[in-house]
């Protein structure tokens, strides 16, 4: 109960912000849509984002539910093509790696969505893998785009695909496969030696329950440190509907 | 603020006729209720603003008035500076410390005139924390109409102007009772949602945290009411 009257607080605080901040005209159509996301953590990386707007009938995740293959490729090792060329298929318009790498903790980047030769594109969703984790995505999956001109910021959470183990140790980014991928950029920011936290993957997509960490660089239970842990929410959306 | 309750002070006393104070004042109360388990909030401020008044921006760093909230709790520079900003329509400290579990009502009032510029920022320190505050930003006060309650769940974020050491010496709160503000700065470098904190429970060599002082978001609860 709470965290719906937390986001319904939310949406209409965003909206009576956008209508203080917008202008009168109330399009029928968005025609273009700029997405600034920004990482809010402290410590965890984002993979290249996918920034897609959609029909309302698609969708990038769904709680609860078992992940896509597509989404268990971005989510356990920052692969987007899957989920791109099925979006593509649809007819939605894309933005990939808006930030041409790794999104770092406190960094931001722009995404414009031009859907003026898309009229069906209404809705958005974004992914990234987030690490390092084993599964861990931020996400935000069909949010209605608003037709009011304006500024709409939103929180986004991080996400658990619940198709790996979270055992906090190097391993690989193979969908399928162990342990959390560690791409050059990380190579000296993440622990090694762990012996791993005891889990199982969960089947389901669903909040992500953080990561334990440990002050072990070459040993302990999780190649993660403490500075890599976080609460959600992991990033801030600004979208300005033009 | 003192101006304006002087004022009311002064009206009660005369010919309510004579008194434009309900014409005049926009009055607002603003509840702060502590919902987590053992993270005391240090004195509130709550400031009436236009909209370029900004306590914070995400991902920027934050200003040395933040920063003296967010590592020892002292308002009294923001406070300060809230009393020069002419952006500012009033500002009011809370009276002390909110336990967990506690609140603490704030009386808030902006001139009628200048309600549809008028926005809401409030923060506090979660005192057993290096760095840690929790706030709610812009909340537009033209939105609340009298008699109706606005709620905000807030979340906790952490300045990013000193490293979270949870280390004796380091945290002002009383599970420490070391070192509040200190100019030097050796973290992030801008405000992020916070990590939460580790103790040493949850493995942290040399915290002087327990587990208690865990928290998750939200950690605080707004809920702004119009009386007037």
């Amino acid at each position: 109960m709470k965290s719906n009257t937390r986001k319904v607080t939310q949406k209409l605080a965003t909206s009576l912000l956008a209508l203080t901040l917008g202008g009168t005209a109330a399009l029928a159509q968005a025609a273009e849509v700029d997405v600034e996301i920004i990482n809010v953590t402290t410590g965890t990386y984002f993979t290249p984002l996918l920034v897609a707007a959609h029909a309302p009938t698609e969708s990038m995740f769904e709680a609860g539910t078992m992940a896509s293959p597509e989404l268990q490729a971005m989510a356990e090792g920052g692969d987007i093509s899957g989920l791109s060329s099925a979006l593509s298929a649809t007819g939605a318009v894309l933005v990939e790696n808006p930030a041409e790498g790794l999104l770092m903790p406190g960094a931001s980047t722009l995404a414009t969505l031009n859907t003026d030769n898309a009229m069906d594109n209404t809705h958005l969703s974004i992914v990234a893998m987030l690490l390092p984790t084993n599964d861990g995505f931020v996400g935000l999956s069909h949010w209605e785009i608003p037709t009011e001109p304006g500024t709409y910021t939103i929180a986004l959470n991080a996400w658990d695909a619940g198709t790996e183990a979270n055992d906090e140790i190097r391993g690989s980014g193979a969908p399928g496969e162990a342990g959390m991928p560690v791409p050059p950029p990380l190579e000296d920011m993440i622990g090694m030696g762990g012996t791993g936290v005891m889990a199982d993957a969960e089947g389901f997509v669903h909040i992500h329950r953080g990561v334990l960490g440990d002050g072990d660089d070459e040993g302990g239970m999780s190649d993660i440190g403490f500075a890599q842990r976080w609460l959600n929410p992991v990033a801030h959306l600004v979208v300005t509907v033009k | 603020m003192s101006i304006n309750k002087l004022f009311l002070v002064l009206c009660s006393a005369a010919l309510i006729t004579a008194c434009g104070g309900d014409d005049d004042m926009a009055t607002f109360e603003l509840t702060v209720t502590n919902i987590t388990t053992a993270q005391p909030f240090s004195p509130v401020t709550a400031l009436a603003a236009d909209d370029s008044l900004s306590l914070f921006t995400l991902a920027q760093p934050a200003s040395t008035e933040l920063e003296e909230i967010a590592e020892g709790g002292d308002n009294s520079a923001l406070l300060a500076a809230a009393a020069e900003d002419e952006a500012v329509y009033s500002s009011v400290s809370g009276s002390g410390i909110i336990m967990p579990g506690m609140s603490e009502t704030l009386t808030v009032m902006v001139p009628v005139d200048e309600l549809d510029k008028a926005y809401l920022s409030a923060l506090t320190m979660l005192v057993n924390t290096n760095d840690a505050i929790t706030a709610v930003q812009k909340v537009p006060l033209n939105s609340i109409a009298i008699g109706d309650s606005y709620p905000l769940m807030a979340r906790a974020y952490d300045a990013g102007t000193e490293a979270n050491t949870e280390a004796a010496g380091s945290i002002p709160g009383p599970a420490d009772g070391g070192e509040g503000f200190n100019a030097s700065r050796d973290d992030t470098g801008s405000v992020r949602v916070h990590p939460g904190v580790i103790s040493v429970d949850g493995g942290l060599e040399g915290s002087v945290l327990s587990e208690v002082h865990r928290f998750d978001n939200p950690v605080a609860l707004f809920s702004l009411t119009r009386i007037e």
